[in-house]
């Protein structure tokens, strides 16, 4: 009894996570151009969706910000780390962890503001000297550097805090140089944090929409704020299409990637809306 | 090594500055100042007009009962998760596919179905049924909430129940507990933690959300994300939209308190990860 109570109860939950999912994949496929009805089966709206430039760079930008800003925060979550690990004291280390992780802690419309009103002050500021600060590419790619440091940080520090000190002391006593030694008994210990650090912040980036909607400035989208601007003038069934293409694409990885990883990235992400 | 500190501390800690600390600074500053910069608490009392007072208690009751919701319905999810062989273990990918997907996609989704000319007006029709206005209402707010986080509460408390020693639920059973007195008294204190975790990761981005009031609630229904968002990219308000911020972080760090209190693993944001 208690068996198919549970068998229902997945079931349940199983129906109303997927359902929706389900009509938009259908929709995508719809030949008519209104959803009250069905036209038959077609398979423009992938090709309208695949020919259209703004999408398509929508596309390459929020890869490009992804990557990067990946990379640049994996870099700066690791000296952080490092520095952290390294501080005597306490209370120095206690504030400035605080600080790091405001970004994880706050809400995202507050952060994406604030980012916002900072790009506006140094661009005033930059002013008096006649330079200025373009909304675009650079505030998106800083914006999202900054949610993912959080995230970075705390993936490296807790393995580089278990790492062994004697080990590493031993090691520059044998006669290898600091940087030797970092890179030959830390780094293989702290690798697959930085690892996870890496694509935690790559897929966060890749889900962001609202602090980007803060800092990108007018001519300048990723996927998210492409949807949402198209969403808001009225559904266009390329949007179906993409999420369609997305979520297979999506479900095409994790079958690659396994399990394991997944449940990293759930345990530890924000949501988004 | 010594030398290397600057090198180490450097980055992050400018970067943490200029891109954490001051656009926060900056909230405050334009929180607290009017136009021409004088200090003032008129930008927070902007949020003692009706229409924003409105706007703030149905965040909070969509906020509270999205996430009351959440736990409700994952607990025992994650409950007949956690049991299930590890040859099982693709039936935990299945519940935590959707979150992979853009949210702003998985809003959409909803958006279609509850649309006036949607797809459950549609089947209400074919089965001669009266139609049902249902977008544009909290109700279909607080549904979108729903899905949108589900994954967010369901994902902590799993990973706290697999974390549980079966020894200790044995114990109690031998020592004569029932089901029910086992679950409150060992299970349920047990996964705490997560329990808290997944409130926090619902709660803020429910509370602080505009995305899902702008797709389901159309411009009739507003949140309180909404009327922060339309300050600045609207109206171009900022002070009346910081100190409405300000006070919208008031209940964030309310909420952070409470689950602390609750919370005595004393971990703060590292629980999250």
């Amino acid at each position: 009894m208690k068996k198919v109570l549970s068998r229902i109860y997945l079931a349940f939950i199983f129906i109303l996570l997927y359902a929706p999912i389900l009509v938009l994949i259908i929709l995508s496929f719809n030949d008519s151009k209104t959803r009250a009805k069905w036209g038959g089966w077609t398979l423009k709206w992938y090709q309208q969706m695949l020919l259209n430039a703004d999408i398509m760079a929508a596309f390459r930008n929020t890869l490009i910000i992804a990557l990067l800003s990946a990379l640049i925060s994996t870099l700066l979550g690791l000296l952080a780390a490092i520095g952290l690990n390294r501080m005597k004291r306490k209370s120095t280390r206690t504030v400035i962890m605080s600080a790091l992780n405001i970004p994880m802690l706050n809400a995202e419309i507050v952060t994406g503001i604030s980012l916002m009103l900072v790009f506006i002050a140094f661009g005033q500021f930059l002013n008096h000297w006649g330079y200025t600060i373009a909304f675009g590419f650079g505030t998106v790619l800083i914006g999202h550097i900054t949610f993912n440091l959080p995230y970075t940080v705390l993936s490296i520090l807790p393995p580089l805090s278990k790492v062994n000190v004697s080990t590493y002391e031993a090691a520059l006593d044998l006669g290898c140089s600091s940087r030797q030694a970092f890179f030959r008994i830390v780094f293989p210990d702290i690798l697959p944090g930085i690892l996870s650090g890496f694509l935690l912040a790559f897929t966060l980036s890749l889900d962001d929409f609202v602090i980007t909607h803060f800092v990108k400035g007018p001519g300048f989208d990723t996927l998210s704020t492409k949807i949402y601007t198209e969403v808001r003038k009225g559904i266009k069934p390329e949007m179906y299409a993409l999420s369609t293409l997305l979520f297979v694409s999506v479900l095409a990885l994790l079958l690659i990637f396994g399990r394991s990883r997944n449940e990293h990235k759930a345990a530890s992400e924000k949501p988004v809306a | 090594m010594k030398k290397h500190n600057g090198l180490i501390n450097g980055p992050y800690l400018v970067w943490t500055a200029a891109f954490i600390v001051i656009p926060l600074l900056l909230i405050f500053y334009y929180g607290l100042t009017d136009k021409s910069g004088h200090f003032t608490l008129s930008n927070i009392a902007e949020m003692g007009t009706p229409e924003r007072m409105k706007a703030l208690w149905l965040s909070l009751i969509l906020s509270l009962l999205a996430t009351f919701i959440c736990l409700l319905m994952a607990y025992p999810l994650a409950m007949i998760l956690a049991k299930m062989k590890t040859a099982m273990g693709f039936i935990v990918t299945i519940f935590i596919i959707p979150m992979w997907m853009n949210s702003l996609l998985r809003i959409l989704a909803w958006q279609t179905l509850l649309e006036r000319n949607g797809v459950i007006n549609q089947f209400l029709r074919m089965a001669h049924l009266p139609e049902q206005h249902l977008i544009n209402t909290p109700y279909a707010i607080g549904l979108g909430m729903i899905y949108d986080f589900l994954p967010f509460m369901l994902l902590p408390i799993y990973n706290s129940l697999l974390k549980i020693d079966s020894n200790v639920i044995n114990a109690a059973y031998d020592l004569g507990a029932n089901r029910w007195q086992t679950f409150w008294k060992v299970t349920f204190p047990l996964t705490l933690p997560g329990v808290i975790s997944g409130i926090t990761m619902v709660f803020v981005p429910a509370l602080t959300t505009f995305v899902i009031s702008d797709f389901l609630g159309g411009s009739k229904v507003l949140l309180i994300g909404n009327v922060i968002e339309q300050q600045f990219t609207q109206v171009g308000n900022w002070n009346v939209g910081s100190g409405l911020s300000l006070v919208l972080m008031v209940f964030i760090l309310i909420s952070m308190a409470l689950m602390n209190h609750f919370d005595k693993s004393d971990e703060g944001a590292a629980g999250i990860l």
